[in-house]
């Protein structure tokens, strides 16, 4: 057994930190109160390679294995979640799907502009009525001649509304299969196919500069050639795309941990009562103690989900386990990391707020905390 | 063209050194290690002046412990092509000339048409390697560049001086030392990372190089450190009136800090 990271996954992990702490950083505060997101930043990521971390050298990507993705996005999430976000959900939403189920003309069109981080793309499956239940899906997509007719619209799609926008990818019912359930497809549309609109959606609490977006359809027509993969292999990509999904948002939850604990260790070092750092008062070193090890299992159960991936193993169960674990260590660290900073947690400047509102979103987006355990409960035989 | 780029690995400029138990080094354990930050403006220089001439190669120089590989390794994440590392634990004990005897030693085996450098460590701030390579491969060498440009056979430089700028030009192949401000030193890219991998790194020891430990031994040495004396607590200036806070700040900086 060797828990050693590699020299490449070490030196991710070093660049990436040097890179949030030296350009994120400096302007996380600002954006998150402006609820902006930032084009040139997201083109900053994707100069270094942030983007396109799993796919080929041959359509733009970075062939980086999951450990080393999931550091960057980890290392990410340690300076700002909404940063994060637009990384995360831009590799595993965005780009996965062409990537992993894009016939040849498809991922050639599309992957080389995604992974430079000139263009994003969104992954729509939520609809207003349907959340936890993807299957409740009520966009269709009607064929005529070469061309299928989509109507319908989508929620909460992250990256899918701002003015890097390539296109989406949507689900839709296409029809009914055999055993007389939906079948689903899933499509390709460009932004600035007629019918189809973006909005970018506001005031929300957690991921502020990260775009989110509502999506309409009003017969919208695309070309046959626009199906992903398959007509009918709709649901399949879907769940092999959130199993992944899942992942970078364990990522997400560990990474912020670790970021939200920093601060708070630093903080009960130096802020003093009754003549002492009150890091020394066992009730706050206990909390510290408590983060410090939940952190450790959170990174070693992630690593170990990403390493039965990279290993070609099956990973869904512990990419579930991760999922859950490492966004709900984040909600217990975050907590702590508040209270130890008293008065000052709750004020903006001291930025460990911006960690105890971006956490929630982890434990509700790609699958809610309790759909997790429905998932690990199934895999264990319940 | 072919360029070399001499670096060095240094503790982390962030990091908090603290004196080792011989009094006379500082501790190496537990240190994060890094680029010396100077020579990041030198690998970077050198890639862009390729990538603006479309062509050449960048090969990265440095002499010290094993783990100075990792520097290397950092600059052939930027971009460079190959990267050379002299190993020897004589090197260790080893002063500028030291040092700058095993580096020369290992470029002047090779093609190139400039060697750049950075201006200084910044963990001795001695600023004597690269001026010191330059004299035993007997080039010309200009210090502490903040433009390089490339005009035919020859080397342009702007180099700051106390208080201006001397243009100076020199024919090549030349050494010049660069200093902040020369460029923005790029992160490397995941890309880069991952291709570094398979970029030659060769490690050589002094005697791989004709030398012994006795050509690179300190010519002096370090009696001993000491830390610099704890900042004192800063002085909160009283006063009721904006007037008042301005005439006790005067009255402070003339009669107790004496510096006006
Ligand atoms: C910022 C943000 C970004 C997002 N990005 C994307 C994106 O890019 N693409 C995309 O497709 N979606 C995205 N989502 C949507 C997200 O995946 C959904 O919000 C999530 O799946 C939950 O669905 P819902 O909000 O409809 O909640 P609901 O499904 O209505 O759930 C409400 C509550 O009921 C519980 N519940 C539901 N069913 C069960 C059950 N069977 N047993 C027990 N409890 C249950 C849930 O756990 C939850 O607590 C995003 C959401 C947000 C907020």
């Amino acid at each position: 057994m060797d828990y050693e990271l590699t020299r490449e996954q070490q030196m991710i992990r070093d660049e990436v930190r040097r890179f949030a702490e030296a350009e994120i950083a400096p302007v996380a505060l600002e954006l998150d109160e402006k609820e902006e997101f930032s084009v040139e930043l997201t083109k900053k990521m994707g100069e270094i390679g942030l983007f396109g971390a799993m796919v080929s050298e041959e359509y733009g990507g970075q062939a980086m294995d999951y450990v080393s993705y999931i550091i960057a996005v980890e290392e990410l999430a340690r300076v700002d979640g909404s940063q994060a976000a637009t990384v995360a959900a831009g590799n595993s939403l965005g780009i996965a799907p062409i990537y992993y189920f894009g016939n040849e003309e498809q991922k050639k069109t599309y992957l080389p502009k995604l992974c430079t981080g000139e263009y994003l793309w969104g992954f729509g499956l939520t609809e207003p009525q349907a959340g936890s239940d993807a299957g409740g899906t009520q966009t269709i997509a009607e064929p005529d001649g070469d061309e299928w007719v989509i109507n319908g619209s989508k929620i909460f799609i992250t990256n899918a509304a701002c003015e890097m926008t390539l296109g989406v990818t949507v689900q839709a019912v296409t029809g009914k299969r055999g055993d007389g359930r939906p079948e689903y497809t899933c499509f390709l549309v460009e932004t600035g196919t007629k019918g189809f609109t973006a909005k970018a959606m506001h005031r929300k609490m957690m991921w502020r500069a990260s775009n989110t977006g509502e999506l309409f359809f009003d017969n919208v027509r695309v070309h046959k050639d626009q199906i992903l993969g398959k007509q009918g292999d709709g649901f399949k990509q879907m769940l092999e795309t959130l199993d992944g999904g899942r992942l970078s948002i364990g990522a997400m939850g560990l990474g912020g941990a670790q970021g939200a604990y920093e601060l708070a260790l630093k903080y009960a070092k130096k802020r003093k009562q009754f003549g002492q750092p009150i890091s020394k008062f066992q009730a706050v070193a206990f909390k510290l103690a408590d983060c410090a090890m939940e952190i450790e299992c959170a990174r070693n159960l992630m690593y170990k989900a990403c390493w039965l991936r990279d290993s070609g193993k099956p990973y869904e169960k512990m990419a579930a386990m991760a999922k859950l674990y490492c966004s709900e260590v984040m909600s217990r660290v975050v907590d702590h990391a508040v209270q130890i900073h008293g008065g000052y947690g709750l004020m903006k400047e001291y930025g460990v707020e911006r960690f105890y509102r971006d956490q929630k979103l982890l434990e509700i987006g790609e699958g809610t905390s309790e759909v997790q355990r429905i998932v690990i409960s199934r895999y264990i035989g319940c | 063209m072919d360029i070399i780029v001499l670096i060095k690995q240094v503790p982390d400029t962030g990091a908090a050194v603290s004196i080792a138990a011989d009094g006379a080094s500082i501790a190496a354990e537990g240190l994060k290690w890094v680029v010396n930050p100077y020579d990041e403006y030198a690998v970077e220089e050198a890639l862009r002046i390729n990538e603006a001439a479309g062509g050449g190669t960048v090969t990265v120089v440095s002499a010290g412990e094993a783990r100075a590989a990792q520097a290397v390794r950092a600059a052939l994440a930027m971009g460079a092509d190959r990267g050379v590392l002299v190993n020897d634990p004589a090197l260790s004990g080893a002063d500028s000339l030291g040092v700058a005897k095993a580096l020369a030693k290992a470029v002047s085996g090779m093609d190139f048409g400039l060697i750049l450098a950075g201006s200084r460590a910044v963990d001795d701030e001695a600023g004597l390697v690269g001026p010191m390579v330059a004299q035993l491969l007997d080039i010309p060498h200009v210090s502490m560049a903040t433009t390089v440009s490339l005009e035919g056979d020859s080397v342009l430089v702007e180099a700051a001086t106390d208080g201006g700028t001397a243009v100076v030009r020199a024919p090549l192949p030349a050494l010049v030392t660069a200093e902040k401000g020369l460029n923005e030193p790029r992160f490397a890219s995941m890309m880069g990372i991952m291709k570094a991998k398979k970029k030659p790194l060769e490690e050589k020891d002094l005697s791989a190089l004709g030398l012994s430990a006795e050509d690179v031994a300190a010519k002096s040495a370090v009696a001993a450190m000491s830390p610099p004396p704890a900042r004192p607590p800063g002085k909160m200036i009283s006063g009721d009136t904006p007037e008042q806070l301005a005439e006790n700040l005067a009255a402070a900086l003339a009669d107790e800090a004496k510096v006006i």
